[in-house]
């Protein structure tokens, strides 16, 4: 019997899993799919209600798993096959090459300096650019270049080659494999997180078509002080300030036609958060926060909203806006709605349009499921045991979820369920060791 | 002093991205600690907290010697920790380690004014300079964790951490002030998102508790006195032997426990005097409904209405301002009960925003639409207004800002949903624990974000509505959550503690009992010499006793006086 635990997914709950299992003295794999841990919540700027900065919270966290000797953190992995049961998985996992020696590489950057090769940058929403040799951001755990083979000019030309050149450490390895690990688990947590709502699917929003409608991750990279903008709060077609910001709720999701019905749960709160920021960064400007109900359900969410109106002057409007246009000369914006309030028709103009779109299930849970031998629910979400007593238990013994992954919920919750699964993983490894499961 | 013993301090100021590079200019601050007293190294650092700034620090104790480390960057609230684990990874006690926040305390506030927050910037530097060059290493004492917890609270959150626990080998006391377990489970009538009847389930919970070998239960049972500490706490409680039914001999029970669960619930808001409750037979609370829908005692109202949000979101100075979180969902869940139950039946629900959040609400809400329950959503600003007129006839007058209209609705039973609120206990067992509560009279935890479960008092955690208004499955989620951080240091068997702490000069002290008086956490007692002792673990240094003590016998352990005063005189710019 095992006794280690597997953790898929190195975001926030992820992240805590692993670390209340190692600090027990319990032996942890946390698998992450892109070079970095970290997640969406090191993309975020600053987080509500407490407008903590949310990477100089989460980075502690991020080189504690790095550092933990009972924490062994395969990046730049996928889980691959699954087999076996409760107490006893084989799990096949599959390493990417990075073609950078990660012993080797000090993430001194000296190859990202030089790369001739510029790609719009992920971890920046596109907004930014990185170069075909990569660290995601600058906190990034572990801190250790990866090469971009789609876009590097070795893999797709042969030719270039600088990278080699330059690294004073001899870790560029063009010719690394992909590799095959095979682990032995007692048990599985699932912390895969969430897609974010392609917008431009709803045309009459704009987005992709107006450079001054955004979704509200590109908003966190703009307003954060490490982003593509280094924090100054500017709108993309002319980089000027904004003078009005208008943030949309439920795009997409709430959508009862649509393929997301649910609510994301955090927009709500988060659209007040950025509002505030809009009013630090900028005090003439003026924030408006465009709803259906105002969901503010957690603890000192409703006063934050309350604080948002009073101390900021955030103005929030009723209204499921009907369509979105731009003045193709300025570039600014007028937005058409339905004031819930009066009945009225009206029309608001903005010179930055943010849209909160519908944060939904990772298309790969599909297969990871299947590997798994675990159900998915109605929306693709992991699917609960049971959604009032075995909220962090999947349709199979042993294998547990938390975070977005198993539905809507916010940082403060995902680490919850996170702990939670940790101590469900716990029990199975007690229960299972001693051979009296119940 | 000779050259040998001269302290050899590193200095890595961050630019923290351009949180503080882009107003204190790193560079000139590097340089100015380079000139200081005892440096023997300094640099700049993007993000001293990467695994590369870490590397660094690392390399540079190895490779200059050094025998204190300053980082002149953000809070030790969040990033001590780290620097600290650098430094014993190079083999440096970790109290050999200071911190400068020039961040919060500068660059964040001085935005405006970058030429006068990078001298405010080298002045901080400067001080924590003067201060690590006095830095003495630390031994944190190191105590036995008892492998038993302490569950506070038998409602549902408290057996499913008593469960957790005692699966993961642990032995649980389990104490519930009430004669049975289950809560506020007790009081319901189905659960949603399940047809399961409360008392079914609450059936199940039983029965697992019950059946456990390591749970102990101690119904009837309060907690009078708590001593101790992590890994030692000794618990007093005061407990209730029934004879006979009503007839309880009460007595004093001593038990020892490594760490302590709360669950102790949330009690729900009364609303007397508001919308002629307490006047009107027929206007009752949504547990009241939950109550007669159990005892089957509904009967057969035509008309019923649920207003929301009373007594919640008041939006007013000293008012109960915020959202309860469940009383949406509980009035869909109950308005559909009604509907299967009294199929003729008009069920509208008064409400401002409707809280159906997440997956499965949303879908709730969807079907109570579809199964004609009515929604009329009135604005904040214009509640709805009920009248009880003569024989008890009772009416409603709303305007739907959905129609803009203003409704006279006739209602044969009004339901008020009514947040929880900080349960009655909260209070007393804030004080014997000593861990605090928020402004709502919940218990609060040590952080928001992401310690959701951890109070900031070293082995007591929360659960449940203890900690805020919650839905069953948040509770269970938490529950959980707090068995797993509870099951840490019992799974280890040990922590450290900080060793910042009380030391006293015998020599010096008199015996006056001054700081015996004043120790909040009962550290300090008087031994057979008269003199003051200090027990290592209870201290929290908090360094009254030290400002205290009329004879300066008492100094603070990596807090020292001459550690403070070098820290001030090199502020007024002495040395």
């Amino acid at each position: 019997m095992s006794k280690s635990v597997l953790v898929v997914g190195g975001g926030i709950a992820g992240i805590q899993a692993s670390l209340d299992l190692a600090n027990r003295g319990t032996k942890v794999y946390l698998i992450e799919k892109t070079p970095s841990i970290g997640g969406r919540m090191a993309q975020l700027d600053k987080t509500f209600p407490t407008l903590d900065c949310s990477i100089c919270i989460l980075a502690p966290k991020m080189i504690e798993c790095l550092r933990h000797s009972n924490i062994s953190l395969l990046t730049y992995s996928e889980v691959q096959h699954v087999e076996g049961e409760e107490g006893n998985f084989t799990v096949k996992i599959l390493r990417k090459p990075r073609y950078v020696e990660f012993s080797k590489c000090t993430g001194c950057g000296t190859c990202m300096e030089k790369c001739p090769v510029k790609v719009p940058n992920e971890f920046d929403m596109g907004l930014g650019k990185r170069k075909a040799i990569y660290m995601p951001f600058k906190q990034a755990v572990p801190l250790v270049a990866t090469i971009d083979a789609e876009h590097c000019l070795y893999f797709s030309r042969k030719i270039c080659g600088v990278c080699q050149k330059v690294c004073p450490s001899n870790a560029i390895d063009y010719n690394q494999k992909p590799e095959e690990i095979d682990l032995n688990v007692a048990s599985i947590i699932l912390a895969t997180g969430f897609d974010i709502f392609d917008p431009s699917a709803i045309g009459e929003y704009g987005y992709g078509r107006f450079q001054n409608v955004l979704t509200s991750m590109e908003f966190e990279r703009i307003i954060c002080a490490s982003g593509p903008t280094g924090g100054h709060l500017v709108r993309p077609s002319d980089g000027k300030e904004p003078r009005s910001v208008v943030f949309v709720q439920c795009v997409g999701s709430r959508n009862l036609h649509g393929r997301f019905p649910f609510c994301s749960s955090v927009c709500c709160v988060y659209a007040t958060k950025e509002s505030i920021l809009v009013k630090e960064h900028s005090p003439q400007t003026q924030p408006y926060i465009m709803y259906i109900d105002m969901r503010a359900v957690g603890k000192g969410f409703q006063e934050f909203v309350d604080r948002a109106r009073e101390e900021y002057g955030v103005k929030y409007i009723k209204a499921h806006p009907g369509g979105i246009a731009e003045d193709p000369a300025t570039k600014n914006l007028q937005i058409h709605y339905e004031d819930t309030k009066s009945g009225e028709m009206k029309k608001l103009d903005a010179d930055l349009v943010v849209l909160c779109p519908a944060l939904i299930p990772k298309t790969e849970n599909k297969r990871l499921a299947e590997e798994m031998g675990i159900e998915l629910d109605d929306a693709s979400f992991f699917k609960a045991k049971d959604l009032l007593t075995a909220p962090m238990d999947t349709t199979s013994a042993g294998i547990y979820i938390c975070g977005y992954c198993q539905g809507p919920k916010d940082i403060p919750e995902s680490v919850a369920q996170a702990s939670g699964a940790a101590a469900r993983a716990a029990e199975t490894i007690a229960l299972t060791t001693k051979g009296r499961k119940q | 002093m000779s050259d040998k013993h001269k302290p050899r301090i590193g200095v890595f100021v961050c630019h923290c991205g351009v949180n503080i590079g882009g107003v204190v200019n790193v560079p000139a601050v590097v340089e100015y600690a380079k000139a200081q007293p005892n440096v023997a190294y300094a640099e700049g650092n993007l993000y001293t907290c990467s695994s590369e700034g870490l590397y660094k620090i690392k390399e540079a104790i190895k490779k200059y010697d050094l025998d204190r480390v300053v980082v002149a960057s953000c809070t030790p609230r969040t990033h001590e920790p780290l620097f600290r684990a650098a430094c014993e990874e190079a083999n440096l006690n970790k109290y050999m380690f200071h911190m400068a926040n020039i961040r919060e305390q500068c660059s964040w506030v001085h935005a405006r004014e970058p030429e006068k927050a990078t001298e405010k910037a080298k002045e901080t530097v400067k001080m924590a300079i003067a201060k690590a060059a006095l830095l003495e290493p630390q031994t944190e004492p190191e105590i036995e964790v008892q492998p038993s917890a302490l569950v506070i609270g038998g409602g549902v959150s408290g057996m499913t951490a008593a469960i957790s626990l005692a699966n993961q080998g642990f032995n649980v006391s389990l104490v519930e002030k009430n004669k049975e377990l289950g809560g506020k489970l007790c009081e319901l009538y189905r659960l949603y998102p399940s047809d399961k009847l409360s008392s079914e389930v609450l059936g199940e919970y039983i029965q697992s508790v019950r059946s456990n070998p390591n749970i102990k239960i101690y119904t009837s049972s309060t907690v009078k006195r708590v001593d101790g500490f992590i890994g030692n706490f000794e618990v007093t409680l005061n407990r209730k032997i029934y004879t006979q039914i009503y007839l309880a001999q009460e007595h004093e029970e001593k038990l020892k426990a490594g760490t302590i669960v709360v669950a102790t619930g949330a009690d729900v808001f009364k609303p007397d005097g508001m919308h002629c409750y307490g006047e009107n037979r027929n206007v009752i609370t949504q547990l009241e409904l939950e109550k007669l829908m159990k005892e089957g005692k509904l009967g057969k109202p035509k008309n019923i209405l649920m207003i929301q949000c009373v007594g919640a979101r008041e939006g007013k100075v000293g008012g109960r301002n915020y959202c309860s979180r469940i009383c949406c969902t509980m009035a869909l869940k109950n308005a559909m009960i009604i509907k299967e139950m009294l199929p003729d039946s008009e069920v509208s629900i008064l409400y401002r925003d409707m809280q159906a959040y997440g997956k499965d609400f949303e879908e709730q809400y969807e079907k109570a639409r579809q199964n004609f329950v009515q929604f009329i959503r009135y604005d904040d600003d214009s509640p709805p207004e009920v009248r009880s007129g003569a024989n008890g006839k009772l009416s409603v007058k709303v305007h739907d800002i959905l129609v803009n209209y203003t409704l006279e609705l006739d209602a044969d039973l009004i339901v008020l949903s009514t947040p929880l609120v900080k349960s009655e206990d909260a209070a007393e067992l804030s004080k014997l624990l000593k861990v605090p509560l928020g402004a709502d009279g919940f218990f609060l935890e040590a952080h928001v974000k992401l310690r959701p479960v951890d109070f900031a008092t070293d082995g007591i955690f929360l659960c449940g509505t203890a900690h805020g208004p919650k839905t069953i499955p948040e509770s269970i989620i938490q529950a959980y959550a707090a068995a797993s951080r509870a099951g840490i240091p019992m799974a280890l068997g040990k922590v450290r503690t900080e060793a910042i702490t009380a030391r006293v000069d015998e020599t010096r002290c008199t015996g006056c009992g001054t700081c015996v008086k004043l120790c909040t956490y009962s550290a300090i007692r008087k031994d057979e010499h008269g003199v003051a002792r200090v027990n290592d673990v209870l201290c929290k240094g908090c360094g009254v006793c030290s400002a205290s003590c009329p004879e300066k016998a008492i100094d603070m352990r990596h807090f020292s006086d001459a550690q403070i005063i070098a820290e001030a005189t090199s502020a007024i710019g002495g040395s």
